[in-house]
């Protein structure tokens, strides 16, 4: 399937007929973000996969709310408003999301006798990102969560505002550490594309061989924390060990463990240490041989399965509508991956499944996990065997004044899902405006409606299973 | 004299069990870090914690009632009292004629009362989830408790611990499965009250799932000491009555030489690494259940002394 983007100006007529396709269903909501003074909207038609970004110039800072019959967007839009002070008009939710201000923020009403609110963070008893949860219970029954993000709001996208490439590219890979090397990748992709450069055979390969090492490295601590969050900690202890050898293995072929900076746009910081493909096949071997037993200590361990078993249920229809990415849509039927739609080079050339289960509970998420990691350990080998001789970044023109604006869309498999990167170079090759949105955009929304009906001592287990980014979503 | 070494023995008691109670908890800490592959903290990290805690000033809730300040020193007094009762080295100690195994269940029932209390006391929501939680807990392990109290006491003819334990190790015993659902039913219930895996996790920081921890967790400085301290007595006195009434071997009688005694304690030592390297085996290899299940649970632990109290009129050979 090849993949068409097309840009579009658009008037009111334009937006609300996108918007209404969008409420129909035939149309996938990729990203809604102000680039003042127009706000522009990424759609994604799945069926013919094309990918268009309509661009609507606000009148007196207006524009028509997508939010009212499309509720994915309700939050882009509050964050728009906080950042840019576009109001979407006819909006039903006109709160702060990103921005905290001294007024209290109003949570949703929950009434009826024998209701009662918890309210849980945003500092947390252990070591994770602030945000809060404010849930209402009937006893141990959850009547409704709803959260409180922004607690992590570093300014990413203001300080990128005429920032160089290079700094640029920095900030990317800053926006969700656990992400970095999808983040870096995204925005090389869409800095290459508005520059209309190709980074080299070798660089692209490398760019895949690391972005499947952070999968990997954060599939399995995943896994262990799921199984931790269930007080199953041989799961968690095993799973660290592995997760510790991925890690090792990235710093030994590219020298640093997490990865960051390496991918730039261009191709590539650093080439892969001498010695690194039997790093990466010593690990390979290894994770061959453990990874199969603690799958089956998961899958026979019964008081774990009773624990994630039909536990917070992401029903199919939401994450069709909020068209979820990454383990949380693809466990409730969703057959998606960045790496196939819109898909991007080297994945195009190499052979790998899309696990999709349909249950949608905790179970299936970790199960997904499972399976992308066995895909993963197989594309590493790909990509190994295949990987090209030559060079591993091309020159980016940078200053010189003329032909040097352009706009450009990248969007990456990260291991939560597809990050989007939609960037605007000036005419001196500054990035002029940069969006990024995290996966969990549309994955936190998920989580509101999939612990509705679960216990109150079952949430941290369901949070975990989607284990959503804070500061990818906060940027 | 015999009152001076009785009275020895009972204070060597007290301060054997005070002074074990932390070593038990670190031991089985231990032992489960190098289950899970991990070093593990030091044997003697939990006395560490406590005298840190200790120094430490106590933060105390703006609407904390006096009851909040006063629950601490109760709830340690009365699980070290508990405690003090159950023989370990010796039977037939000085306090032994209080030392009824109902009793010894009252006084741990006060305790939890008054925790439950202070949970609810800050107004905070996790101390009431907690509270909530741990008396419904309770509401089942105390039943099954008695039940089982009432199978052993119908064996061996008493419910004093000296004259039970003293009765296990005679001959008349014999082979009963009455015990055996009475030992199965007590594992249960120490492990629900003990606030283990699979009913609560004690090593847990997840705030939405915890018991004990949620109850507690406005406790600071020398009042959580005193809490975390009552919690090792408490595992400590679960595991020496199952050791007493289960395995009592190498308990000392009352009038015994200093060797009998020294062989009791270290038999006792002994019984105490046993069963706290099992119950870290058991923690690792279970996840934690649903709050919902733990009913179900102890609805087992009930059923089971249950069935053995009732074995016991069909046929006294059971």
């Amino acid at each position: 399937m090849t993949t068409t983007l097309s840009h579009t100006s658009v008037n009111v007529d334009g937006w609300c007929e996108a918007v209404d396709r969008l409420a129909g269903g035939s149309l996938t909501l990729l990203s809604l973000w102000a680039d003042p003074p127009d706000v522009k909207m990424a759609l994604l038609d799945e069926a013919k996969g094309d990918i268009s970004i309509l661009s609507y110039a606000c009148r007196n800072g207006q524009y028509p709310t997508v939010g009212v019959k499309h509720p994915p967007a309700i939050r882009l839009e509050r964050a728009i408003r906080d950042l840019h002070r576009l109001e979407a008009i006819g909006a039903s939710d006109t709160r702060p999301w990103l921005l905290h201000t001294a007024a209290p923020y109003e949570f949703l009403a929950a009434e009826g006798e024998a209701l009662h609110q918890i309210a849980v963070g945003p500092v947390h008893a252990g070591i994770i990102e602030p945000g809060h949860f404010r849930f209402t219970a009937n006893g141990e029954y959850l009547v409704r969560l709803e959260q409180r993000l922004g607690y992590v709001h570093k300014g990413i996208e203001g300080l990128m505002t005429g920032a160089t490439l290079d700094t640029a590219a920095k900030l990317a890979a800053r926006t969700s550490g656990d992400s970095t090397v999808a983040y870096g990748f995204a925005f090389a992709l869409a800095a290459e594309a508005a520059l209309k450069i190709a980074a080299p055979p070798r660089a692209v390969y490398l760019r895949a061989l690391m972005a499947e090492l952070e999968r990997l490295a954060n599939h399995f601590s995943d896994i262990g924390a799921i199984c931790n969050d269930a007080s199953f900690s041989l799961m968690h202890a095993q799973c660290g060990i592995l997760r510790e050898l991925t890690l090792r293995t990235a710093e030994a072929c590219f020298g640093q463990r997490l990865m960051m900076d390496i991918i730039v746009p261009g191709g590539v910081a650093r080439d892969i240490a001498a010695d690194g493909a039997a790093a990466l096949r010593g690990l390979l071997a290894e994770v061959r041989r453990v990874f199969p037993s603690l799958i089956e200590l998961y899958d026979n361990t019964a008081s774990l399965q009773d624990r994630t078993v039909t536990t917070g249920i992401v029903k199919p229809e939401y994450a069709r509508q909020f068209g979820a990415g990454g383990f949380v849509g693809r466990a409730s039927g969703r057959n998606v991956d960045a790496r196939r739609l819109p898909g991007y080079a080297p994945y195009d050339a190499l052979a790998f499944e899309v696990p999709v289960l349909t249950a949608g509970d905790v179970n299936a998420r970790v199960w997904i996990r499972i399976r992308e990691v066995e895909q993963s350990l197989s594309l590493v080998d790909q990509l190994l065997g295949a990987l090209p001789d030559g060079s591993i970044r091309v020159d980016v023109p940078s200053r010189g004044g003329e032909g040097l604006s352009g706009e450009g869309l990248g969007i990456v498999e990260a291991f939560r899902g597809d990050v989007l990167v939609w960037l605007r170079l000036d005419d001196q090759g500054r990035a002029a405006r940069c969006h990024l949105r995290d996966a969990s955009w549309f994955q936190w929304p998920l989580l509101e409606t999939a612990v509705e009906g679960n216990i109150v001592a079952d949430f941290p287990l369901c949070n975990k299973s989607f284990n959503c980014s804070y500061a990818g979503h906060d940027l | 004299m015999a009152v001076i070494t009785d009275f020895a023995q009972q204070s060597a008691q007290m301060l054997l069990v005070l002074l074990m109670a932390p070593l038990l908890t670190g031991f089985v800490r231990k032992v489960k870090a190098r289950l899970l592959s991990r070093q593990g903290p030091p044997l003697l990290q939990p006395y560490r914690d406590l005298i840190r805690l200790l120094r430490k000033d106590v933060v105390l809730a703006n609407n904390a009632s006096w009851l909040f300040r006063v629950i601490p020193y109760l709830v340690f007094a009365a699980t070290w009292v508990a405690v003090s009762l159950v023989p370990t080295f010796r039977s037939g100690l000085l306090f032994s004629w209080t030392a009824d195994l109902i009793a010894i269940i009252a006084v741990l029932g006060s305790a939890r009362f008054f925790l439950a209390l202070a949970g609810m006391d800050a107004g905070t929501s996790f101390g009431g989830i907690g509270s909530s939680r741990e008396v419904m807990i309770a509401s089942l392990a105390e039943p099954a408790m008695l039940m089982i109290v009432f199978a052993i006491a119908l064996i061996a003819g008493s419910t004093q611990l000296s004259t039970m334990s003293a009765f296990m190790n005679s001959a008349d015993v014999g082979l009963r499965v009455s015990l055996g659902l009475a030992l199965i039913a007590l594992i249960i219930v120490a492990v629900a009250e003990n606030a283990r895996i699979p009913v609560d996790n004690p090593a847990t920081h997840l705030e939405l799932t915890m018991v004990h921890e949620a109850m507690v967790l406005e406790y600071s400085g020398r009042h959580l000491a005193l809490i975390e301290l009552a919690a090792s007595l408490k595992l400590l006195l679960y595991v020496s009555l199952i050791a007493c009434l289960f395995a009592p071997w190498g308990i000392s009688p009352a009038i015994a030489a200093p060797t009998l005694l020294l062989v009791g304690a270290a038999a006792y030592i002994g019984k105490i690494a046993a069963l706290g390297f099992l119950l870290a085996v058991f923690e690792t290899s279970i996840a934690k259940m649903r709050v919902f299940r733990v009913p179900e649970f102890l609805g087992a632990a009930l059923m089971l002394a249950l069935l053995a109290t009732l074995l016991r009129f069909v046929s006294r050979s059971f």
